[in-house]
């Protein structure tokens, strides 16, 4: 199955990444070859086969409704790449277009 | 030319629990920014998130109380899309088995006065999901190209639930969201806040076409009031008539509502559902519900809205508006019931609550719980007026009195010696004062102009400081100055 820049470039703007013409090439090449793969599965007969997203049959697996204390802010906050008091700092991401 | 405006309204409704949906961060509001966040709802890697229990309840409670099918296996899914708010890159949530469908729920919609109407409006799903975190954008921080994420909020426990486009007017939209949000407290599903963000709404609105087929639809996110919605979903209406009118076309998009302006505003166009690149969440197993637990939780529900006020009516013989009011709180409905056991006028005490009770709630901007005058007082007083021991005038004065001193109105009443004069000779003796500064109007009255007689019950009632029972008195002038 072949896979267009476009559809490349499309995939990159739902995930607001940028890719250059060499990435573009390269990703739809090997996108390619991943859905490639996944498609040999279209070759079994699967007309009866339930989907399934589990490999094991599992349910309701709960918890208690018990609040415990995670990360402290500080904690938490020292991953970000950017704060600004206690607040993790992006890049404005109100969106136009 | 007017065209039918087809509409359909998504709720997110925040569950009332103590620990968010799939980690044991506390859902606390208020907190400093970024003190209830852990691994899991910060989407590090390598974490396993793990379903609440209370939200499973409160989920399965919500369909029931909107006469929801519940799937018996339903599953959890991944919403891709990218924003800062949620940094997993999904939102986990439920696609294609949510685990409610098919409920509806009737309001009662009076549209420009006319007589009130039960329209159904069906619910074609309800779903479990995890909120995103909030976000702050520039203005308010002084920082240009920049915005401020508090991921509290992100992984607390939300039901979105979404009607089938049935709403036909802005008017049923906003009974539609106050219907629910009753029916939402009463079960203690959801505290409702929508200050706080625990109901929140999405309305969809479209035109029906000549030929009847239906218009693009636009969105219109975040009402985060039931007024505002209404002034939306108008101003929606008008905005695409003309632009059908200008022979345009409407164009797929989500916008926004400001309250300031009244108007809506594009915020992006529409994102298709295939963008979002749902799959099943392969982190979490399938939820069964099974009969047993359907059947334990219809045995906890609390008597629901509709059939409160079903009840009342025929319970109390008050009219249907009275229950429809009573009702729109259980405190009020059990403020009401309390006092109602206690006086046997259903009709005098609905009128009391509607009236006196919920002005004063009104004017103090406090909840029934905070009543100063309480259930058992107002009965008291009723019981008073009923018994002819106090006028229905005086009866007011004295409900003042409770509110400003607590005390007991019969204590108010003696006290202050409110009592109504029903002493004939006292009350023969003012109209005789009366008349004698007045000959003019007896001659009148003698005369067979009854007209006068307003005239002598009026100053009767001033000058017993209306303790007097105004019927009482007619009857004595009459007894006194036409000797009938």
């Amino acid at each position: 199955m072949g896979i267009e820049k476009t559809q490349v470039e499309y995939l990159a703007s739902l995930a607001r990444i940028e890719l250059s013409e060499d990435e573009l090439e390269l990703f739809s090449g090997q996108l390619e070859k991943i859905v490639g793969y996944v498609e040999k599965l279209n070759e079994l007969d699967l007309e009866n086969v339930p989907p399934t997203s589990h490999t094991q049959n599992l349910k309701n697996v709960l918890r208690e409704d018990t609040p415990k204390k995670g990360l402290t802010k500080d904690e938490a906050l020292a991953l970000a790449p950017d704060r600004q008091g206690d607040y993790f700092r992006v890049p404005r991401v109100i969106e136009s277009d | 030319m007017v065209l039918q405006p087809v509409i359909g309204i998504e709720v997110h409704v925040q569950l009332l629990t103590e620990s968010k949906v799939f980690c044991s961060c506390s859902t606390q509001f208020g907190a400093e920014p970024n003190s209830n966040t852990c691994p899991v709802c910060l989407g590090l890697p390598g974490v396993l998130p793990v379903l609440n229990k209370k939200v499973v309840e409160l989920a399965v409670k919500a369909a029931l109380a909107l006469n929801c099918e519940i799937t018996r296996r339903s599953q959890f899914a991944r919403k891709n899309y990218f924003y800062p708010d949620l940094t997993k890159g999904f939102q986990i949530t439920q696609f294609d088995l949510p685990i409610a469908t098919n409920g509806y729920i009737d309001v009662d919609v009076s549209e420009n006065g006319g007589e009130a109407k039960t329209k159904r409006i069906r619910i074609n799903r309800l779903h479990i999901e995890e909120d995103s975190g909030k976000s702050l954008h520039g203005e308010a921080l002084n920082v240009e190209g920049t915005s401020l994420i508090d991921f509290n909020r992100c992984g607390v426990p939300l039901v979105e639930i979404v009607t089938e486009p049935d709403i036909e007017s802005p008017e049923q939209a906003r009974q539609y969201l106050l219907k629910l949000k009753t029916i939402m407290q009463y079960c203690g599903i959801s505290d409702c806040n929508m200050e706080e963000g625990s109901l929140r709404c999405d309305a969809n609105i479209s035109l029906r076409n000549e030929d009847g087929s239906l218009g693009t639809r636009c969105e219109i996110k975040n009402l985060n009031s039931f007024r505002f919605a209404k002034r939306a979903i108008e101003y929606e209406m008008r905005r695409q008539a003309e632009v059908l009118e200008a022979g345009e076309k409407v164009k797929q998009a989500t916008y926004g509502f400001n309250a300031a302006t009244g108007k809506t505003f594009m915020m992006r166009t529409k994102e298709e559902s295939q963008d979002y690149r749902y799959f099943p969440e392969p982190d979490l197993v399938f939820l069964e519900v099974d009969d047993d637990r359907i059947e334990a939780t219809r045995k906890m529900m609390p008597e629901l809205p509709d059939a409160k006020r079903e009840r009342l009516t025929k319970q109390y013989r008050i009219p249907k508006y009275d229950a429809m009011v009573l009702s729109t709180s259980q405190e009020i409905a059990d403020y009401f019931e309390k006092c109602a056991s206690l006086h046997p006028n259903g009709k005098a005490v609905s009128n009391w609550v509607m009236g006196s009770v919920l002005g004063l709630l009104k004017e103090r901007n406090i909840g029934i719980a905070d009543c100063p005058v309480s259930p058992t007082r107002l009965a008291e007083l009723l019981n008073l007026v009923a018994d002819g021991k106090i006028s229905g005038k005086i009866a007011k004065d004295v409900f003042e009195q409770i509110v400003e001193t607590g005390k007991s109105p019969e204590a108010i009443v003696s006290e202050q010696n409110l009592g109504t004069v029903s002493d004939e000779s006292a009350i023969a003796d003012i109209i005789r004062e009366v008349a004698d500064k007045r000959p003019d109007l007896v001659a009148k009255l003698q005369s067979g102009k009854l007209n006068v007689l307003g005239f002598f019950v009026g100053q009767v009632m001033k000058r017993t400081k209306g303790q007097a029972d105004p019927q009482i008195v007619n009857q004595i002038i009459r007894k006194v100055l036409l000797k009938e």
